[in-house]
């Protein structure tokens, strides 16, 4: 029996509820306590903790660098680009009162739609970090 | 008695400045580089302990509408130590990634044990 | 109160450790100190995100860096009375400079009475969330988080370029 098997259990119970945490965090941004980036940090934590536990290369497996990497200017543009759609509508840049048919859900479409770009770029700010950090000790190529 | 109402009052201040002269002391007469860092993201933590204590109103709740309270305590400090919280780790990481190449270049992160390094070039 | 001893207790075994290790560890344990005292302070989206990015994020940072550098700090060479002078002198000046503070928890100070007390009553009847802070965050202050944003990518892309190795070069 290897000695790590109670971390590797506990790891794959918990990994579906912090994802699970990360989502309800960012969609009931409005209500309670909460928004992008503690939702995109805590995502983050939930990929670390796997790469930690079970090996960059299987982390690596199931998060490719690639994703990763393009997952973080993806944000800004998607951020950029509600501000952009508020400029077509007629409104000033970053105004989403004409994004939908009443002023007070164009304002609703427009918070999601920033947080979600918020969302994706700290979490594949976080993740490349640690892959970054992790992946420089490998000092053994010739 | 008004010396002690006194010291309550201001407690939460001058924890602060404790935490932020702790902060300043291991900036300026550390020379390990990683120690540094760890005192400026101290510093930065008192700076937001500051920032928050003013908008505090006692008898208040969260900054959050519910049936029920009326007296909110003021939301504009915490809109803005949320950005400062994420900006102070961004610089930590940066911070971080240099200390690293620093160490490959250098073969050390000692500022003494680099200055000498250079020195001797 | 109790809370903020604990930080200051923190804070001193940080300034007098010699091993990284366990100032990594220590920062973990001021970083949820913290979040506790902003709890007490009616803050709980900061507490929220100072617990998740300096307990979680940070710590794995600091972590990552030790493990790739050595985790002993040498002792210093000479002593260090001139920036403990110069550390002292700041604090006193600093708390001469409380005294002109308003009082703590008052509602009638020049910080709670204009546009911050504004934002919740308009809050509800122009954006319909409740949660202030994040209408605040996301539509009255939209350009903030995008600058924010930003920060966060700038940071990314920079770490990349540092840390990253590309292909099978050494």
């Amino acid at each position: 029996m290897r000695l790590d098997v109670v971390l590797r259990v506990a790891t794959k119970l918990f990994l579906p509820f912090i994802l699970m945490f990360a989502l309800y965090v960012q969609f009931h941004g409005d209500y309670g306590p909460g928004g992008g980036f503690q939702a995109g940090v805590i995502a983050a934590a939930a990929i670390v903790l796997y790469a930690i536990i079970f090996g960059l290369q299987e982390a690596c497996k199931v998060v490719p660098p690639a994703v990763v990497e393009a997952m973080v200017p993806l944000g800004v543009l998607l951020y950029a680009g509600v501000g952009v759609a508020s400029m077509f509508t007629g409104s000033n840049y970053l105004d989403y009162s004409h994004l939908a048919h009443d002023q007070v859900h164009g304002q609703e479409w427009g918070v999601f739609l920033v947080e979600l770009g918020v969302l994706i770029t700290v979490t594949g700010t976080m993740t490349a970090i640690f892959y970054a950090l992790a992946g420089r000790g490998k000092q053994d190529e010739p | 008695m008004k010396i002690v109402t006194e010291i309550i009052a201001n407690y939460n201040y001058w924890i602060t400045i404790f935490l932020m002269v702790c902060g300043l002391y291991i900036v300026v007469s550390r020379s390990n580089l990683v120690k540094t860092l760890v005192g400026l993201s101290l510093f930065q933590t008192s700076v937001y302990l500051l920032f928050l204590s003013p908008g505090k109103i006692l008898g208040g709740t969260p900054p959050i509408v519910a049936d029920g309270f009326t007296v909110y305590s003021n939301p504009l400090p915490h809109v803005l130590i949320l950005t400062a919280i994420v900006v102070g780790v961004a610089t930590i990481a940066l911070g971080l990634a240099l200390v690293v190449r620093i160490n490959e270049s250098f073969g050390s992160i000692e500022e003494d044990e680099i200055i000498d390094r250079l020195r001797h070039e | 109160m109790v809370l903020l001893t604990l930080l200051a207790a923190v804070t001193i075994g940080i300034v007098r450790t010699r091993s990284l290790f366990a100032v990594a560890v220590l920062l973990g344990a001021y970083s949820f100190l913290m979040a506790s005292v902003m709890i007490v302070l009616d803050a709980v989206d900061v507490a929220m995100t100072e617990a998740s990015v300096g307990a979680g994020i940070s710590t794995v940072l600091v972590l990552g860096t030790l493990y790739l550098t050595k985790v002993h700090e040498t002792p210093p060479r000479y002593t260090a009375m001139l920036p403990l002078f110069v550390a002292v002198g700041t604090g006193a000046v600093l708390i001469y400079g409380t005294y002109g503070l308003p009082e703590f928890g008052a509602a009638n100070t020049p910080v709670n009475t204009h546009v911050g007390m504004s934002y919740m009553v308009r809050s509800i009847p122009e954006t319909g969330i409740p949660n202030v802070v994040t209408s605040v965050l996301a539509s009255y202050r939209g350009f903030d988080t995008l600058g924010e944003t930003a920060v966060i990518f700038t940071a990314g892309i920079g770490v990349l370029m540092l840390l990253k190795r590309f292909g099978k070069k050494g």
